[in-house]
């Protein structure tokens, strides 16, 4: 026992040290990661984020340097409150409060106390600096806009919140991310690649030296220069004639699928959300629940296509060979249909055939027309079905697949849909019920970019690109198969003449005769169409939608629009008034018209969409 | 000489070398700074280090060349000269960080302390080896207690209670030449009771031993006596609780509460007192299987542990080598206690294994004191890692300490 004792210590410390250490080296990992954040510092170098210019070269977006006053709370030491406070504009209360935020987010990571300081605050604050231990000055690059137009196209840029920080390791906190439009869309393209330094430090949190020689830096990369299929004076002509109205108006070039405007309105200023009251702004943008000046309506907002939507039932209607262009249809007021139901239409010529049932928008033709080509089919299933897929070769029914970060898929029906809402087979439907989509109404959802679609297909025949917001990456044209590839429509090109002359006709004889432009030959076509809200769960009529699509040169197409004014009673109010002042501002750069460019700037709806929000009772189509 | 050259212990030579090597290339990458120089610079830590092995080297041979019989002829005078060099101290001595123990020759410091157990050991061994020595009688014990006593006391008036600690190793030769296994048992449950009684306080303390006192008697009742007996333990246990809880509050000062604190899991401050710790913890944790490389580690790069090429030395081995070094290390510090055991058991000659037993027993309590410090299993107490950390009094101490054992184990046959 006396010659044993020792060795049994011995060996048991043994045993037990070597226990010890494969716990703490081998078993359990949480030391590596504290001795990473104890040890070895991060920064980040941020790149220049990428200009981006409109179709014409010009600079829509550069940058600016901005300074963020940092803290690492776990750093920071007594400092003069009152003078930090004072120095920055910001109350000693709030001071305290961002930098207990920051010790939550984390005591040894960085977090922003006072963003975006003015030049002023920058020099007076960087001459102290030194008193402020654990504070430092972040240099950033914020965004600087040299337009007051395009917001919904350009997007913004914000800090990235914590979902993004957990879904994307790219991005720390304090981090700007681009968030909508161009710069949401394009994001990884414009920012570029930061580049990291892991610097060693000692205890004293000083810094020593590159952590293994650099081997683990990395440089910055510069984000890419975009340059957009906007033009930006035609987009701030838009964005003008759409003051005081809410909807939409997309031009696209049909030859290339190309976005030329994009407004919503009510929109803002871009300039608007950078800056210390981004936040503020913001925050106001976003709840403004009734104008939505956040909501692309020229991307999102699904309206009744109204009128506009007969052309291509004409042309459905043609490639399934169910009317010749001399069909002739009467009209006596409108259609009667079912027991004793009618679809009004307007006084007009009667009977009528296609140019001239295109002309005049005559609600009876395009019913008559619809029927026969639901009824062509034994059953209306197989009917609807295949003017369902015709619609949906067009690009409707679904998203686009544009470059835009938001969008809405519309709506088609098909067979599908009014087996579900009429409970078959149950119950029996006919083409009958259907027969709202002859005129666009009914089950029909288009958005404007969906419409200015169809428009360009028209317009070039029979075929289109998938409309996009990207022209050049650094110069370089853009090779995305997506956008350079052309999408053929199910109706064969012959089809399109007589619709395109039935649309020049409406210029020339028909529902816009006094909106022609002097010298452009335009195709058009006017849309009214119904539209309800839902007050306190009532379902309650609203002053028509104005609608209006078109393109011009008739004979060689430089620019497909459609317009889309929510509320302005019949089509050629407001939005044929706005399309022809678009597209002469588009091919002349000038404006002769200057009578209805005059009636559009002085004339308001705000009136019109309070109504429904003042809690009194109405009236409508005044 | 050549018949004694042959009888060296080779294999403990072949440790003490790897071990010194190893310390140094860890004591190298700690104390390494922005610019590499020499491994020689003498102002840096390393190159200094290097010079004090250099010096071991000679100290070997002077050790070694010294007949075997000088060591226990001169072992009293020795040891009143080392007496004498502690003593000295208050008034020649260098005061640093409050202690009081360094000699200081033009910038070298030497550390007696460290050398005063040398001449313990060999004091200890001549007094046990005595013909007419018995240490199972009291009286002979307590001789031994007060040459071991003595440096104790002149070093706690340094004052340098981790030093003085060491000085328990003595307990395993007297306990091996037969010192009654009571001493070491007392020694324990006064050490359990210790401990928990800072973790629990005296209160639960006294009355679980108060407890157990009365459970023993309840089952051995039909031996006679006992009630007396039983009742004096519970009184002296509770008595014990009760003065480690007086002493630790009234008499220890702060920063050595907070040092039991830490260990004992009372105090959880990884910013203040308990750094050290948590620093090494961290350095050593990341180290993985194989470590960061040979100075590589960033803990040990940013100096985040302090005393790190001292005390700490273990935390970079730990980081830069992973547990392939730790468990290195670890087992050469077995296998060198074990052979030096199988050596201490293999002497003809009283003095030459309580020798041994007392080299054994300094170097296992320095070993799993520094380490299980490092590790986090036992307090902050600042003693070094015997050849490893740098130094030049610990080195050498230990040196001299092993090789005069060498010398003595090589001449085992001769003496008689």
């Amino acid at each position: 026992m006396r010659r044993l004792l020792l060795y049994i210590i011995i060996l048991t410390t043994g045993m037990i040290f070597l226990g010890r250490l494969f716990y703490l080296q081998v078993l359990d990992d949480s030391f590596v990661a504290r001795s990473q954040d104890n040890a070895v510092k991060v920064v980040y170098d941020y790149p220049q984020r990428g200009y981006i210019f409109d179709r014409n070269g010009k600079l829509l977006v550069s940058n600016q340097p901005s300074y963020d006053v940092m803290a690492i709370p776990r750093n920071v030491k007594v400092f003069d409150t009152a003078e930090f406070s004072q120095m920055l504009n910001i109350s000693p209360e709030e001071v305290a409060r961002r930098l207990d935020k920051a010790k939550v987010y984390s005591p040894r990571l960085p977090s922003i106390i006072v963003p975006q300081l003015t030049k002023s605050e920058y020099a007076y604050f960087q001459e102290k600096m030194r008193n402020y231990e654990g504070f430092y000055i972040q240099k950033r690059s914020l965004r600087d806009y040299q337009t007051h137009n395009g917001s919904n196209v350009l997007g913004y840029i914000a800090e990235v919140n914590k979902k993004i920080i957990e879904d994307n390791p790219y991005y720390i906190s304090g981090d700007l991310i681009g968030k909508q439009g161009i710069e949401g869309y394009y994001e990884e393209l414009l920012r570029g690649v930061k580049g990291v330094k892991y610097i060693q430090k000692d205890r004293f949190n000083r810094d020593i030296g590159a952590f293994k020689e650099g081997i683990f830096d990395t440089l910055p990369k510069k984000g890419k220069d975009l340059t957009i299929t906007i033009d930006s004076d035609l987009q701030a002509y838009g964005e003008l004639l759409m003051e005081n109205k809410w909807g939409g108006i997309v031009a696209i070039e049909p030859a290339t699928g190309e976005i030329l405007s994009l407004v919503t309105a009510p929109s803002y200023d871009p300039a608007l959300l950078v800056g210390r009251k981004r936040s503020q702004n913001f925050t106001e943008l976003y709840y403004d629940t009734i104008a939505r000046p956040l909501y692309d309506r020229g991307l999102q907002a699904e309206y009744p296509p109204g009128s506009p939507f007969k052309t291509i039932n004409a042309l459905i209607a043609l490639q399934e060979g169910v009317v010749t262009t001399h069909d002739r249809f009467y009209c006596s007021g409108g259609y009667v249909f079912g027991r004793g139901r009618k679809m009004g239409c307007h006084p007009h010529a009667s009977p009528l055939d296609m140019i001239p049932g295109i002309a005049q928008s005559c609600n009876a033709y395009f019913a008559n027309v619809y029927r026969r080509i639901i009824e062509k089919f034994p059953t209306p299933q197989e009917g609807v079905d295949v003017w369902s897929n015709h619609l949906k070769s067009f690009g409707l029914g679904n998203y686009l697949g544009s470059d835009l970060s938001t969008g809405r898929p519309g709506k088609i029906p098909d067979a599908d849909y009014y087996n579900k809402i009429y409970n078959y087979p149950t119950y029996k439907w006919f083409s009958t019920a259907t027969i709202s989509n002859a005129i666009g109404q009914g089950e029909v959802l288009m958005t404007p970019i969906q419409l200015a679609n169809m428009t360009a297909i028209i317009a070039n025949k029979g075929w289109f690109y998938t409309p996009h917001i990207l022209k050049k990456i650094d110069g370089t044209p853009i090779k995305d198969k997506e956008f350079t590839e052309k999408k053929i429509t199910t109706v064969e090109p012959r089809h399109f003449e007589p619709v395109i002359e039935g649309m020049h006709q409406v210029y020339k004889a028909g529902t816009a005769s006094t909106l022609g432009v002097q010298g452009i030959e335009i195709a058009g076509k006017t849309g009214t169409a119904e539209n309800f809200t839902r007050i306190g769960g009532k379902r309650i009529q609203l002053t028509d939608h104005s609608i209006f699509i078109a393109f011009a040169p008739v004979d060689d197409p430089k620019i497909a629009i459609a317009v889309f004014v929510e509320n302005g009673y019949w089509g050629g109010r407001y939005a044929g008034r706005i399309a022809g002042l678009m597209i002469e501002k588009y091919l002349k750069g000038s404006i002769s018209r200057t009578d209805m460019e005059k009636w559009i700037l002085e004339h308001s709806l705000e009136a019109e969409y309070m109504k429904p929000y003042s809690g009194e009772s109405f009236r409508i189509n005044q | 000489m050549s018949k004694s050259t042959v009888n060296f212990d080779w294999i403990t030579i072949l440790i003490y070398f790897i071990m010194v090597l190893f310390g140094w290339v860890n004591i190298y990458s700690a104390s390494l700074g922005d610019n590499p120089s020499s491994i020689f610079e003498f102002s840096e830590v390393y190159g200094k280090q290097a010079v004090w092995v250099l010096l071991s080297i000679l100290l070997i041979f002077i050790s070694l060349s010294i007949e075997s019989r000088f060591y226990q002829r001169f072992s009293s005078v020795i040891y009143a000269f080392a007496l004498l060099s502690l003593a000295g101290l208050f008034v020649f001595g260098k005061t640093i960080a409050g202690q009081t123990a360094w000699y200081d020759f033009g910038g070298i410091r030497i550390q007696p302390a460290e050398f005063v157990k040398v001449a313990t050991a060999l004091a200890i061994a001549k007094y046990a080896s005595g013909i007419q020595t018995n240490l199972k009688l009291f009286n002979h014990q307590i001789v031994a207690f007060v040459i071991i006593a003595l440096p104790i006391l002149l070093i706690l008036m340094q004052p340098d209670p981790g030093s003085a600690m060491i000085y328990f190793a003595f307990i395993f030769p007297l306990y091996r030449e037969g010192l009654h296994i009571g001493y070491i048992l007392v020694g324990l449950f006064a050490a359990l009771i210790f401990v928990t009684t800072l973790v629990f306080g005296a209160f639960y303390i006294s009355i679980a031993i108060a407890l157990i006192c009365a459970g023993l008697f309840i089952y051995y009742r039909r031996k006679r006596l006992a009630f007396l007996k039983y009742l004096s333990l519970a009184l002296v246990g509770i008595g014990f609780s009760l003065s480690v809880s007086y002493v630790f509050e009234n008499v220890l000062k702060q920063h050595h509460r907070d040092r039991f604190n830490i260990v004992l899991g009372q105090e959880v401050d990884s910013k203040g007192i308990g750094y050290n710790t948590n620093q090494s913890e961290i350095a050593i944790g990341s180290g993985g299987w194989f470590g960061k490389g040979w100075t590589e580690g960033t803990q040990t790069k940013g100096q985040f542990v302090p005393e790190q090429h001292t005390d700490y030395i273990f935390s970079t081995v730990g980081e830069e080598w992973g547990f392939f070094g730790t468990s290195l290390v670890v087992i050469l510090f077995i296998l060198l206690l074990l052979r030096l055991l199988y050596l201490a058991e293999r002497q003809k000659s009283t003095f030459n294994r309580v020798y041994g037993y007392s080299l054994v027993g300094i170097i296992f309590l320095h070993f799993m004191i520094n380490v299980g410090m490092v590790i986090g299993i036992f307090p902050t107490v600042g003693i070094p890692l015997p050849l490893f950390s740098y130094g030049g009094s610990g080195l050498w101490s230990f040196t001299l300490l092993l090789f005069i054992f060498i010398k003595l184990d090589a001449e085992r046959m001769s003496n008689w």
